[in-house]
């Protein structure tokens, strides 16, 4: 375990308006880590499969492109977009808002295993500290502070995601927000923030093209004829999409599994969506 | 006066012999069972004595002794089904029916004040141990008859204790019995009524046809319970074997219907969600089959499966894996058979908002979490389909009636014969797809275990004799989603 003094804090956290005094890293990860571009993913814990979808896209697109993803390891949109870096072979770095010994919640005690692996885990508290309601706020401000710009992926009308972005915004950092239905509310907290005049985020080269990163060039992996024609009327669920195509279920269903390989699609709570 | 008749307890499923032993003699009146009775047995002497004056027989005068031992002693006897031995046992050993002959047969019902004979649970399990113990004919009451007789016994049908007395002492002969419509009766619920979820539909054919548990999901009130309902109706009659054993099972729980003795369509149970674990797998005090034995070869149905007792849920793992279920006593154990199909129902969060579009989930993170806790992932992973169903929108509503049982039935016979003869193998190109899913996807090695196991009954349907890369594509889409696994 390292630990790295106000002085030798990375100039991003140490710039902002309450710095923390000292900052525990945990992790085979290189402790420069903390001070590359880096790129905070936050939102709901009961985050919907729509939230959940986009968190991981998110980690997996921005990793790839070299950006170091920061979240706070919490359930729902924040393990999301660790998994979705881990997934893309990227670096991601987890705050956390108790004792750097701690792996909470407890759910996430793999997840912080793996992110341990070659990435980092950090924290202000010293090994022992108890998690408790008021360090997750705390915690915000790190996150912020440690990134070049913020996304906020859903979050209800009163969510620790947007002390974070809150926090974003004071230290004059970018704030994005994934649109979502005007009538979830599950999006009433993000749709404010657009209100507020975050800016709307479409794709994660909305990220990249704001930090002046060349995004990667994707290349599409080849799909079915039937699959790229069921892709086009996505979100839906199986059944819109056999009435919808006239193909059988069976048919449908392969499709379907051969977008979710190619990752191009995913389903959550029976309804298809896609992805990128 | 010694007299004795003879008779069957149950220990579980299985009968053992037991004899009642009548000794009538002079001396200070009273009458007293001995032999391990339990309650319902003691009250046999009420019943018994108000039977026997009913009939009109001689009821031992007041300076006799009546003692009665239900041997072996050592075993428990429960239940009212030696009310009409320990009668007969009397009456021959007051001589008012041959005691050579009734040693002959074997016997068991309940006695009614006015001495009529109503009927007991297990009575086909009597008449077996009666065949084995090499006799010939069961006395018992009437409407048990068709019961009886599907063991292999000759029943003698009476409806009151004086005529099973005049039938000993060869003045009457039974009643032949008449099955009112002996056919096994067909499940009553058809698949025409689901309109719409086609996918489901699939999944339930898919369960049908190769013996996969099921579980859906998906938020209250679009179907799931009337889907799993009609599964039974889609599954193929049970062979003569079968038929017995599930009556067997039955027929000690007091189910058999009278008309329709022999269950010959896979049964269904759907226990309510606050069973007990004794109510599901068997047990209690009096050691009776559970829920999950009553539906061997058919299926249980556990509706809001997130709702059931989780130590209830966690002892289906056994007869899951091994078919039956082992209930352990001090005094010994009993095996209940319960190889059967499980098919689970539950919303997709506890407020049941989750999936439908019209509603809005206000569960937190940790109820969400507590509630998916419920089911562990051992119990999860018994699941071979799983399938969520979202609501649908109203206008999917509309449009004709699905196909009908009858067809869909046709289809699952066929692939279940072809299941039987030969099992479809994985064609390489299909094999690669299963690689690259593992890869891709997040898939456990049992899940891909399930998944091959999915897309050769998928294969089967389709009358392919190789599992091609499409069969376990659709395979793939059929597990667990991420919102439904711990």
């Amino acid at each position: 375990m390292t630990v790295l003094r106000r002085r030798e804090l990375p100039p991003l956290l140490r710039a902002i308006h309450d710095p923390p005094a000292r900052l525990y890293l945990r992790g085979t990860g290189d402790r420069d880590l903390v001070s590359q571009t880096a790129v905070a993913i936050v939102g709901a814990r009961a985050c919907s499969p729509y939230g959940s979808q986009v968190a991981r896209m998110l980690g997996r697109e921005l990793a790839a492109a070299g950006i170091v993803v920061v979240s706070g390891l919490a359930r729902g949109v924040d393990g999301e977009a660790h998994r979705g870096a881990l997934e893309a072979g990227g670096r991601t770095v987890a705050v956390l808002g108790c004792g750097i010994d701690r792996d909470y919640p407890a759910a996430h005690a793999s997840l912080a295993r793996e992110i341990a692996e070659g990435s980092l885990l950090v924290s202000e508290y010293e090994a022992g500290v108890e998690p408790a309601p008021w360090r997750f706020p705390a915690r915000n401000r790190i996150i912020a502070g440690l990134c070049a710009a913020t996304v906020v992926v859903e979050a209800r009308e009163r969510s620790g995601a947007l002390i974070t972005a809150d926090f974003a915004l004071e230290e004059g950092r970018e704030v994005f927000a994934v649109p979502g239905e005007i009538t979830s509310a599950l999006s009433a907290g993000t749709n404010a923030l657009l209100r507020l005049g975050a800016t709307p985020l479409t794709s994660a080269a909305d990220v990249l093209e704001s930090l002046g990163i060349e995004p990667p060039s994707a290349v599409r992996p080849a799909i079915s004829e039937v699959a790229a024609s069921l892709l086009e009327r996505l979100p839906a669920s199986v059944d819109e999409l056999v009435r919808a195509s006239g193909r059988s279920v069976g048919e449908v269903a392969a499709a379907i599994a051969e977008l979710e390989i190619a990752g191009l699609a995913a389903e959550g709570d029976g309804l298809c969506r896609a992805l990128a | 006066m010694l007299a004795r008749a003879v008779t069957f307890a149950l220990v579980g499923l299985e009968p053992r012999r037991v004899e009642a032993e009548a000794h009538v003699q002079f001396g200070q009146p009273s009458f007293t069972i001995v032999g391990l009775a339990d309650r319902a047995c003691q009250e046999a002497k009420q019943r018994v004595r108000s039977g026997t004056l009913s009939a009109e027989l001689t009821w031992p005068g007041k300076d006799h002794r009546i003692t009665v031992n239900l041997a072996p002693a050592e075993l428990k006897k429960e239940g009212s089904g030696f009310d009409l031995p320990i009668a007969l046992a009397i009456l021959a050993a007051t001589h008012q029916i041959p005691r050579a002959r009734l040693e002959e047969h074997a016997s068991c019902g309940e006695l009614a004040l006015d001495g009529r004979l109503r009927r007991v649970g297990g009575v086909i399990a009597v008449a077996e141990g009666a065949r084995r113990a090499g006799l010939e004919r069961l006395v018992c009451p009437y409407e048990a008859c068709a019961e009886a007789a599907l063991a292999g016994v000759e029943p003698v049908g009476v409806r009151h204790l004086a005529d099973a007395a005049a039938y000993l002492r060869g003045e009457l002969e039974p009643p032949e019995f008449v099955v009112g419509n002996g056919k096994p009766r067909r499940p009553p619920l058809d698949l025409a009524d689901v309109r719409g979820q086609e996918r489901a539909r699939r999944a339930l054919e898919l369960a049908a046809a190769g013996r996969h548990n099921m579980l859906l999901g998906g938020p209250p009130g679009i179907g799931k319970t009337m889907l799993a309902r009609r599964l039974p109706g889609i599954l193929p009659p049970l062979e003569e074997e079968q038929a017995l054993e599930v009556t067997r099972i039955h027929s000690v729980a007091g189910l058999v219907d009278p008309d329709h003795p022999l269950v010959g369509y896979p049964p269904f149970r759907a226990p309510h969600h606050s069973a007990s674990t004794a109510a599901i797998v068997g047990g209690g005090p009096r050691l009776r089959p559970g829920e999950a034995s009553l539906a061997h070869r058919g299926v249980l149905l556990l509706d809001e499966l997130a709702e059931f007792q989780r130590p209830a849920l966690e002892a289906l793992r056994q007869p899951l894996e091994d078919g039956e279920i082992l209930v352990a006593r001090a005094a010994g154990s009993v095996r209940f058979p319960a190889r059967f199909q499980l098919i689970g129902t539950m919303n997709l969060c506890p407020c049941g908002a989750r999936g439908d579009p019209g509603a809005e989930c206000t569960c937190s993170a940790q109820r969400l979490a507590r509630y998916r806790d419920k089911l562990s992932r051992a119990l999860m992973d018994r699941f071979d389909l799983v399938v969520t169903v979202p609501r649908p929108r109203a206008t999917d509503l509309q449009g004709g009636p699905g196909e009908g049982s009858d067809v869909v039935r046709g289809r699952v016979v066929a692939a279940r014969l072809r299941l039987a003869e030969t099992r479809p193998a994985r064609t390489p190109e299909a094999d690669e797809l299963l690689t690259r899913a593992v890869e891709r996807l997040p898939l456990s090695g049992r899940g891909r275990a399930k998944v091959a196991d999915v897309a050769r009954t998928i294969a089967a349907l389709a009358a392919s004799d190789q599992v091609l890369p499409e069969h376990l594509a659709e395979a793939l889409a059929y597990r667990p989603p991420k919102e439904l696994s711990t």
